[in-house]
């Protein structure tokens, strides 16, 4: 599904790369965490897996896709087959809460009576029935992640990256994110999800890549973390 | 195909809702092209004035060739035949003693004391040639010929060559063309200001988004997508400028026609401009509507494309 093929990234040819040579794979429908320090280059992973980055070497492919042979004019494409969960949640201010998981639809040109038929149901997967029209500002952090995952898989996506979605968030919401995250790999999506936090890793004994100074120097099974 | 049209659909409500949002932004952009697209349509309306005022005038010009009472019919025809193969004549029209008298007695019909001096049998009015030249620069051709000995033997008289007449359209030429040049460059010089101040519009309104735009981006939205709504918003700026200059136009037309003709430039016939712009109007409008389209358009498709490219390196 995920394939990273010794990859280097440098954003400054004076500085040390954010990613050194780094290769991971990862199968359909896993469930993997990576953890590391701040600057240990697991945002950089995933800004690469979502070509917001190119690497300066190394090779990517993403749900069969070789991003060396991918135009610019398919990137729009490609993002859409992936669905993206960030620290600061990423939300339209100035849209609903059903609009803003309605516009991730609408950006494919899905029709109106289908929006209206999916968006519902997506935002029961995450809890969020009852709270379509509030706007972003009325709602609480876990909240808002809870729309920014809702947003990330109305349109089913085969994997789901999520970037620290409990960073701004207390343990109680971070655990509600944790769980419709574990919901959604249950239904067959691949997740890969960045954290700190100690506990969520060590609680859901999954498969733990652990990166510093841009490599990857552990990648076990049912692990724990200890930062 | 459905989708394709769904996704324009939005495009353009989100472009009219984008508008609705920054129209005190707009407002600026919106005036300097009102400006720009009013002067292209002045000078339109202008050029087609001039140019119908200098072709009224030039079909009245035409050199007089006056002929001796003693030309016989055959000199008559072989002067005719020669005149019309002059390169740069475009009719002659030969009017006997008897036509000049009637003229002349039908233009001074109520000059009693002109028409007393002449009658059919006491008419001292000659015979005459009307030449119309093609070109009036080139007159000069038929002036050679005519200063032949052998034709100048069957004159009267010097021929006239309408020369205060043919000052009068120098000058309205040469203000025509000098106007025509002004208008021009006018013309680009507001086009670009307009062009700029639109890509300034437009570049605001994508720094105050930029963070949607972000979001837009990550979620997969092509760049029509997101480019579109901009696209769309300037064209709205371009379309309400063109129907605004119109009618600025149109109003000027309307309110103080006679005023303009008192205090116009002259040379400008107001009733001709009207009706030009009464006769055009559609057409005008199409044009005027094209070029702002295409103003707001390109300056908006440039001010966008540096926010909307993926990174190369």
């Amino acid at each position: 599904m995920i394939l990273l093929d010794r990859v280097t990234k440098t954003y400054n040819k004076a500085d040390s790369p954010s990613l050194d040579r780094l290769s991971l794979h990862v199968e359909p429908k896993e469930f993997v965490i990576v953890v590391g320090q701040s600057g240990a280059g697991k945002t950089t992973l995933l800004r690469l897996l979502t070509r917001e980055e190119r690497p300066s070497q190394g090779k990517i492919i993403v749900g069969g896709v070789d991003y060396d042979k991918l135009k610019d004019k398919d990137i729009p494409l490609l993002r859409r087959k992936i669905g993206v969960v960030f620290q600061d949640f990423k939300l339209l201010p100035n849209k609903n809460v059903f609009e803003n998981v309605a516009f991730a639809l609408e950006i494919v040109g899905m029709g109106k009576r289908e929006i209206q038929h999916t968006v519902p149901k997506v935002l029961d997967i995450v809890n969020l029935k009852g709270k379509e029209k509030n706007m972003p500002l009325q709602l609480s952090g876990g909240e808002r992640q809870r729309v920014a995952i809702a947003r990330a898989i109305v349109r089913q996506p085969k994997i789901l990256i999520a970037d620290e979605p409990t960073g701004n968030l207390d343990p109680k919401h971070a655990w509600d994110v944790i769980k419709v995250l574990e919901k959604i790999n249950r239904y067959g999506t691949t997740v890969l999800l960045t954290t700190h936090n100690q506990e969520i890793v060590n609680k859901l004994k999954r498969r733990v890549v652990t990166m510093q100074h841009g490599k990857i120097v552990s990648d076990r099974a049912n692990a724990e973390y200890h930062a | 195909m459905r989708r394709k049209y769904l996704t324009t659909l939005r495009i353009i409500h989100a472009g009219i809702v984008n508008f609705i949002r920054n129209v005190s932004l707009a407002l600026a952009a919106i005036a300097v092209m009102v400006v720009t697209l009013t002067i292209i349509l002045f000078s339109v309306i202008a050029n087609a004035t001039f140019t119908n005022t200098i072709n009224q005038i030039t079909n009245k010009i035409d050199v007089s060739v006056f002929l001796k009472d003693n030309v016989t019919a055959p000199q008559l025809n072989q002067l005719m035949s020669q005149i019309k193969k002059l390169p740069n004549v475009k009719s002659a029209q030969y009017l006997s003693k008897d036509q000049v008298l009637k003229d002349y007695t039908r233009q001074n019909a109520g000059n009693q004391s002109l028409l007393q001096a002449v009658s059919e049998a006491n008419n001292p009015l000659p015979a005459t040639i009307h030449i119309k030249p093609v070109d009036l620069n080139k007159i000069g051709d038929i002036k050679t010929f005519l200063d032949k000995p052998q034709v100048k033997a069957l004159q009267s008289d010097e021929a006239s060559y309408s020369g205060d007449r043919k000052e009068a359209i120098d000058k309205i030429t040469h203000a025509t063309n000098v106007l025509r040049e002004v208008g021009v460059i006018a013309v680009g010089v507001f086009a670009v200001i307009s062009a700029l101040i639109i890509f300034n519009t437009i570049q605001m309104a994508i720094f105050n988004r930029r963070d949607e735009i972000t979001i837009e981006r990550l979620l997969g939205a092509s760049t029509w997508f997101i480019r579109g709504p901009f696209v769309v918003e300037s064209i709205i700026y371009g379309i309400l400028s063109a129907v605004i200059s119109i009618l600025i136009m149109n109003s000027l037309f309307l309110a103080s026609s006679s005023a303009l003709q008192a205090s116009s430039l002259g040379l400008l016939d107001i009733n001709y401009a009207s009706s030009y712009f009464s006769a055009h109007y559609w057409l005008l409008l199409t044009v005027q509507l094209a070029v702002g389209i295409l103003i707001g358009a390109a300056s908006s498709v440039i001010a966008t494309r540096r926010y909307l490219k993926f990174k190369t390196k």
